[in-house]
């Protein structure tokens, strides 16, 4: 029982457009080598069961739980976290309409719509409910984000 | 010298307003970009220890042993505390509960020891490996159970705890706390009434569900302070707690509470503070953070109350309600908590808004082995208003009534009196009459048909009113503080936590209203810090705009003062010819004339160099006036300053093969007092909305015969989700509260608590049962018609 500290094993990733090498156990989880590791804490930890979406991050431009996902398969892959969005028109379109009240699932839902856009960019009604259904949001009534993302979908 | 000077403003000062716009939230870019610090976002930090909950597998049972030593073992363990580490009792009002169960456990998930360890996943496995022999108990999973004559005790020393506000246990049996509501005759009222009905309501305890889970850290430093951090709505009453609990002086705990990940009244109960504290206490002082996991979460730490309600309601062959019998059990859980005061406020507001002028009401908080109960959104509100709007339904049935014609011809107003005899009037009522009528309007009730069918599928619409009075404590109170900045800017201080509600905003346009400024000059931090922030007595029960929104004013209006004698000497006038608006003091008849507050902001400097004045401080406190406790026999007295009222509705559509329905419509018009900023208010009351339908249509923990919850996680524990919402109606009526900010009345709370029975109405009209159990799931709609033929 004294072993769980001593294997570690190098990992190289693309975190934010920086490539990123790290030494981690087997058992560590992405979402939390984010956090703890590079300091990256706006994706968040709400269920560490992929129930919740709050931990949502794009692995190679699609969205990911990362806490479903172990750092070791995050190695050779590309990385976006909410840290890594500079003023795009997703987190525009949320304040603009205050899609949200304590912004606790915030990030999750903005790195959802994020993945959801680069995918299918001109998602329908169906295809949105479809992937914003693995997202809770427990403050709002989803209207305000219902109505961010119809405009984030709206052509213009 | 130079004295008046023109301000360049020929129409003279405008005034600005602020108040009934929606100016976005402050925290708003921090917020869209995943910068804003929640307590957890800082547990990275070397140096930091962690710790964790072993938690018990049984709901009632003596413990005989507890074995550590394999978990001691485990390398990167630094302590395990038991209760016998931490022999005291905690709770308000009654404290009855250990923070680590010390000679039996009452609820399946209670803690049972604490680890220490250097990494999180250590303090994980080594909390699996605490060994305890327990010698089990019989268990008792329901209120009504737990009524009965023989059932098992779970607090055996019930006389010996400790009473820190008003709370009436029964020593011998399985209640927390009673309230009595005896109003009027009720002979003459049963006398009187030509239609009773009587009917059994329940709802399951349930979860908050906050995303962000609870989380705490402590820190005692070689002086002796101990820092806390704590994702909580009441930072006050941690420090009060610990330093009471634990003999350390207040001054020496200070508490810091940072945004908070939503709370929904969970976060109100200090249960992971003491726990942080020991745990920082055993290793020295060192800090130690606590972060439950999902699943501790929704166990271990306090839940969602629930109730069986039984209720007998009479009326005149008119339809004018003449009696009501309420028994309201409140299922408390293992302690009693919040529970106790929820029951009492079950109590208070019992009959709902209509005007009974004989009512008896027990209301008892009861214990049973289930995950103790604290404050839910609605304190015991949506709960009461579900079983006595299922009742209304059926009386105006028996009557012959139109439901929403047979709620407005009964509803209370002015010159009426509460079940605690409070006497109403304009101010302490909102308009109820006037909610219904819009809300008529709204939904076009008169064009709608009550029942419609198509094919298998059946569209209804159900209604429902509420009220509700906060049940503070008679001294609840706040403070604030404005600073100014010598670039004419504020920094307002206080202690309204920031739970998502935009609480903190809103202030800030109450200020801006009074100082007639921008809003963006008022600057807010989103922090509280008990050492540095004026004191606020808790953010709950859709209170803090109201204590420090009146902090504030007071606070605004002796800076006001102390801008107008500075500048009355700049100008040469008396300090009664000034007035304040746009950044400016200005001589009222000639608003031209004045100087810029960034230039007294700090007092005024001469060209000489002589000042005068200094920084422009405003200080302000407000406190509840004219609450009494209650009449212990009769429950007379007043509980709370006002009663927002509302009507509510909600359209069905059941799919009568399988019994599963969607939700189309839901609407609530609410008496908001005055609206500070709609677009808040809106997204609040539809928020609300949203967890009251969730909660009602399928939120419930599971228990086996055990008490064992079956569902501790969002897989099986759901929670409506994007795509699910209905079509949402909002519209307010605005009649002042003369003691508020502006006139406002709390809304934080309200748009939940008629959901509930507006859903329950709704789909036992489509049904064509009476559903009367919570949670309205296809199973439970299914199970009601099949028993029933
Ligand atoms: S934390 Fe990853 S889905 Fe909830
Ligand atoms: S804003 Fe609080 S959970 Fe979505």
């Amino acid at each position: 029982m004294s072993s769980y500290n001593s294997a570690l094993y190098p990992v190289e990733m693309e975190i934010n457009s920086e490539v990123q090498t790290i030494r981690i156990r087997a058992a560590d989880i992405l979402l939390y080598t984010l956090r703890d590791k590079f300091g990256l804490t706006g994706s968040k930890s709400g269920c560490d069961n992929g129930d919740c979406g709050s931990c949502t991050i794009l692995v190679n431009r699609q969205p990911m739980k990362s806490c479903l996902m172990l750092t070791i398969e995050a190695d050779g892959k590309q990385i976006t976290t909410i840290e890594g969005l500079m003023n795009s028109q997703v987190q525009n379109i949320f304040a603009q309409h205050q899609a949200f009240q304590c912004g606790y699932c915030t990030p999750g839902f903005i790195m959802n719509c994020e993945g959801l856009r680069n995918v299918h960019p001109i998602a329908d009604e169906e295809t949105i409910r479809v992937w914003l259904e693995s997202n809770i949001c427990r403050c709002t009534s989803y209207e305000e984000i219902h109505h961010a993302v119809k405009d984030i979908f709206t052509p213009k | 010298m130079i004295v008046a000077r023109s301000l360049g403003n020929k129409e003279g000062v405008k005034i600005r307003q602020s108040i009934g716009k929606s100016i976005p939230r402050k925290e708003t870019w921090e917020k869209v970009t995943g910068t804003t610090k929640y307590i957890n976002d800082t547990s990275g930090e070397p140096g930091l220890l962690h710790a964790k909950i072993a938690i018990s597998q049984h709901a009632h049972a003596k413990i005989k042993s507890i074995d550590s030593s394999d978990a001691m073992k485990i390398q990167g363990v630094k302590a395990i505390i038991t209760g016998q580490n931490a022999p005291i009792l905690t709770g308000s009002p009654l404290a009855d509960r250990p923070p680590i169960a010390i000679d039996k456990v009452r609820y399946y998930g209670e803690p049972i020891a604490l680890i220490v360890a250097e990494q999180e996943y250590i303090a994980e496995m080594a909390a699996l490996q605490i060994k305890v022999e327990y010698e089990l108990l019989p268990v008792v999973l329901s209120p009504s159970d737990a009524l009965q004559k023989n059932a098992p005790l779970i607090h055996e020393h019930l006389a010996e705890y400790k009473r820190h506000e008003d709370v009436y246990p029964e020593p011998g049996t399985n209640i927390a706390n009673r309230t009595k509501i005896r109003k009027g005759n009720m002979e003459e009222g049963w006398k009187n009434s030509d239609h009773t009905i009587e009917v059994e309501v329940t709802s399951p305890q349930s979860d908050h569900a906050a995303i962000e889970m609870r989380c705490c850290s402590a820190q005692v430093l070689p002086d002796g302070r101990v820092i806390i951090h704590s994702a909580s709505q009441s930072p006050f009453v941690i420090r009060r707690a610990i330093s009471q609990s634990f003999q350390i002086p207040l001054h020496k705990v200070i508490v810091h509470t940072p945004m908070v990940g939503g709370s929904f009244g969970g976060k109100s109960a200090i249960q992971m503070e003491f726990l942080a504290f020991l745990a920082s206490r055993a290793v020295g002082g060192r800090a130690v953070n606590l972060v439950n996991s999902r699943e501790v979460d929704m166990i271990s730490s306090p839940v969602h109350i629930g109730l069986h309600a039984k209720i007998k309601l009479g009326c005149s062959l008119e339809g004018k309600m003449m009696a009501a019998e309420i028994l309201h059990l409140y299922d408390g859980g293992a302690y009693s908590d919040r529970g106790a005061v929820m029951s009492r406020s079950g109590a208070v507001d019992c009959t709902g808004p209509y005007r009974i002028d004989n009512v008896h009401c027990d209301s008892l908080c009861m214990y049973t082995n289930k995950p103790y109960s604290t404050s839910f959104r609605g304190f015991g509100h949506p709960e009461l208003t579900l079983a006595i709007e299922r009742a209304m339904d059926l009386l105006a049935t028996r009557v012959g009534m139109d439901p929403l014609e047979f709620r407005f011809f009964n509803a209370i107003g002015p010159g009426d009196t509460t079940p605690t005899q409070t006497l109403l009037d304009r101010s302490n009522l909102g308009d109820l009459p006037m909610c219904i009528a819009k809300l008529k309007t709204l939904i076009h009730w008169d064009e709608l048909s009550l029942r419609e069918t198509k094919g298998h599928l059946i569209k209804a619409t159900g209604v429902c009113c509420f009220w509700k009075n906060s049940n503070t404590p008679t001294d609840a109170g706040a403070g604030a503080a404005i600073l100014f900045n010598p670039d004419g800017s504020v920094n307002l201080l206080c202690g309204a936590v920031e739970i998502g509600q935009g609480t903190r905003t809103a202030l800030t346009q109450l200020l801006a209203e009074r100082l007639r400024m921008e809003e963006r000059m008022i600057n807010i931090t989103m922090e509280v810090n008990t050492e540095t922030d004026p004191y606020q007595w808790k953010t709950v029960a859709s209170r803090s705009t109201f204590l420090v929104g009146n902090a504030l004013l007071n606070a605004a209006d002796d800076a006001i003062v102390q801008l107008k004698n500075i500048a009355a000497i700049v100008l040469q006038c008396s300090p009664e010819e000034l007035d304040v608006g746009n950044g400016k003091v200005f001589i009222i008849d000639r608003p031209a004339v004045g100087i810029e507050i960034e230039k007294i902001a700090y007092g005024y400097k001469y060209p000489n160099g002589n000042t005068i004045g200094g920084q422009i401080i405003g200080r302000g406190s407000y406190a509840m006036r004219n609450l009494t406790l209650l009449d212990p026999e009769t429950g007379e007295g007043n509980p709370g300053p006002e009663w927002t009222v509302g009507a509510q509705a909600v359209e069905v559509e059941l799919n009568t093969r399988e019994y599963t329905y969607k939700i189309i419509k839901a609407v609530t018009v609410i008496d908001a007092g005055k609206v500070i900023n709609p677009q808040f208010a809106r997204s609040q009351i539809t928020g609300a909305m949203s967890m009251g339908l969730s909660f009602a249509s399928r939120e419930a923990f599971i228990f086996n015969d055990k008490g064992a919850i079956l569902n501790p996680q969002f897989r099986t524990y759901k929670l409506i989700r994007y795509g699910e919402q209905p079509e949402y109606f909002v519209d307010f009526v605005e009649t002042p509260h003369v003691e508020a900010p502006f006139g406002l009345r709390g809304i934080g709370e309200h748009g939940l608590i008629g959901m509930p029975a507006a859903l329950a109405n709704s789909l036992s009209i489509a049904a064509g049962v009476e559903l009367n159990h919570l949670p309205l799931t296809p199973e439970m709609i299914w199970r009601t018609i099949y028993d029933s033929v």
